[in-house]
């Protein structure tokens, strides 16, 4: 089985952020392998290890995939001390600014060019918090849509993926056959903090490094040239007025009915 | 006049609040035209809900590959009659299924894609709150159909009453839709409160419940409230995971939210931030959660909440 993980390196969660001339400024702040992406790579290695293992001793492997800019090298040695075996980064001064739809073009432009059975994906970054970019690799790729997994059974004989899709609308039961894009919610798992043996061994694992040129991606389709949203404008919150803030003196309850009775709230 | 195209969404058989609110966001902007899609039979049974004023259209496309096949069968047929109408802006409610039709749709009619907009402006540009609260970004799209995902509860619902012409189209869904199979479907738990995503108000519980969500599911139910949870709550195992407000968990947006016994992490407040009233109730005079009261009281929550009950229960007999 040949999976690849889509993975994002973002701001610190914890970082204030900032945004310059309608992009989101990533080098003033601190920048981590997106929480959520943990998930995805935990469960793919968990899935490849249930079959056989990855790496030299087993028959699968674990490819992470990354666009984002030079440091995104950072993001993915993280998920390849965890257990991935190998990384693709796609970087190119043009795909600074990329929104979802440019993103999505250039991840499935990779992995169509890398014959993988599954895709993993955390369900949002949380940064941009947009939730959409794994159901567009999977249109794009015209692949099966396994999305907001929160159970993931594989079958590798007959090459089916079951999973548990757990949104506000309830829980499906979802099955198709390989390929398939598969995104799974935090719940799922719990990620492995990398070991001294996986951080050693990821300084040796393969990492590629390609552009918009070795993908054959015209410039002018990514990046804020190829953006098909703009930013007019953003602009910090004014931070909000001092509320009223009162120690319970044996009536807090009272004066908070009294409070939310004079703004009209109940 | 622009032509406006929402996406209704039913609850079951009934037709969801936030459909609503999508047709008042559309009558800013032009005349507004509602897809149902629905299973075969059901349409017109479906279609006659949508009676809201400002909606003058509904296409309704009936199917059983929606139920089937989920959001790539969903796409299709929107992307389908968004290419054939072409209308300006595509309006659909922000939720996990909601913002992955968008994005389908956006890759099938080569469009722009903004999601969880709180407004939109006649000439279509979108306010968004991003960054956890911390800043105000106004965008637009700039290629295709404007396809704008909007959160729940930033508009009223429509109230006007008009009878909109009921139109039929036939699509037959492409097997390159029938990828992914639903196999079995299990709605919600029902509890009889109010979906956390749609509720006008939250109360929430955190570290501070010390698992106890009794009192804050009181005082919940006497406001009507949907009860929320912090991250430190549903990972101890205190309230379902369904019920996280915050960076991994749910957005909420309500017009009332009290936050008990949570101390206010930044991962929590990205959840919870454009409340437009939250009252906090925390042991800890230091806790950030202060910083976004409207009104707080540093008071252990056992003894606030029940005396807060007992106060709405008096006004209310």
């Amino acid at each position: 089985m040949k999976i690849a993980v889509c993975v994002k390196q973002v701001p610190d969660s914890w970082a204030e952020k900032k945004m310059m001339g309608g992009v989101l400024d990533r080098q003033g702040v601190d920048a981590v392998l997106n929480d959520l992406d943990e998930y995805a790579i935990e469960e793919a290695l968990r899935i490849v290890e249930a079959h056989g293992g990855n790496g030299e001793a087993g028959a699968n492997s674990v490819t992470v995939i990354s666009m984002g800019p030079e440091r995104t090298a950072d993001a993915v040695r993280k998920a390849l001390s965890m257990g991935a075996d190998a990384a693709i980064i796609v970087t190119d001064p043009a795909l600074a600014g990329s929104d979802a739809l440019a993103t999505s073009k250039v991840l499935a432009k990779v992995i169509e060019e890398g014959n993988f059975d599954l895709v993993f994906c955390g369900t949002e970054s949380t940064d941009a918090r947009m939730s959409v970019v794994p159901a567009m690799i999977a249109q794009r790729l015209t692949w099966a849509q396994l999305t907001f997994a929160g159970s993931v059974v594989v079958d590798a004989a007959t090459k089916t993926a079951t999973i548990t899709r757990v949104t506000e609308a309830g829980i499906d039961t979802m099955k198709a056959q390989f390929p398939a894009v598969i995104s799974v919610v935090e719940k799922i798992n719990e990620p492995r903090y990398p070991s001294f043996k996986g951080i050693m061994a990821a300084k040796k694992k393969p990492v590629e490094i390609k552009n918009l040129a070795s993908l054959g991606i015209e410039p002018s389709l990514v990046g804020t040239a190829g953006a098909w949203s703009v930013v007019d404008d953003a602009t910090p919150r004014p931070p909000k007025a001092a509320g009223i803030k009162i120690v319970d003196d044996g009536n807090g309850g009272k004066a908070l009915v009294d409070f939310l009775v004079e703004k009209k709230l109940i | 006049m622009s032509e406006v195209f929402i996406l209704a969404q039913f609850v079951g058989e009934k037709i969801a609040k936030t459909t609503a609110e999508l047709a008042t966001c559309g009558a800013g902007i032009g005349n507004v035209t509602a897809i149902v899609l629905a299973p075969p039979g059901s349409g017109s049974a479906l279609a006659s809900q949508i009676t809201f004023g400002s909606i003058s259209k509904v296409i309704v496309i009936e199917s059983a590959d929606f139920a089937h096949f989920g959001v790539a069968a969903s796409a299709q047929a929107i992307a389908h009659v968004v290419n054939e109408h072409k209308p300006s802006a595509l309006l659909i409610t922000s939720s996990a299924f909601g913002k992955e039709v968008a994005g389908c749709v956006a890759i099938l009619t080569n469009s722009g894609l903004i999601t969880d907009a709180v407004d939109v402006s006649s000439d279509l540009v979108a306010t968004q709150v991003i960054f956890g609260g911390s800043s105000t970004v106004h965008s637009r799209v700039t290629h295709g159909c404007a396809i704008i995902t909007l959160r729940p509860n930033s508009f009223s619902p429509d109230a006007a009453v008009g009878s909109p012409e009921i139109i039929t189209a036939n699509i037959t869904i492409s097997d390159s839709a029938k990828l992914a199979e639903v196999v079995s479907s299990q709605p919600p738990l029902a509890e009889g409160r109010p979906e956390l995503t749609e509720a006008q108000i939250i109360v929430s519980g955190g570290r501070g419940t010390n698992g106890d969500f009794s009192a804050v599911e009181t005082f919940a139910d006497l406001l009507g409230a949907a009860v929320g949870a912090s991250r430190a709550a549903t990972d101890a195992g205190w309230y379902p995971h369904s019920h996280q407000v915050g960076q991994t968990g749910k957005t909420v947006s309500p017009q009332l939210y009290v936050a008990c016994g949570i101390s206010g992490a930044i991962q929590h407040r990205a959840g919870m931030q454009t409340s437009k009233t939250v009252v906090v109730i925390n042991k800890d005079p230091d806790a950030p959660i202060f910083e976004l009261a409207d009104f707080g009281v540093v008071g252990d929550l056992f003894a606030v909440l029940p005396q807060a009950s007992e106060g709405v229960k008096a006004r209310k007999s």
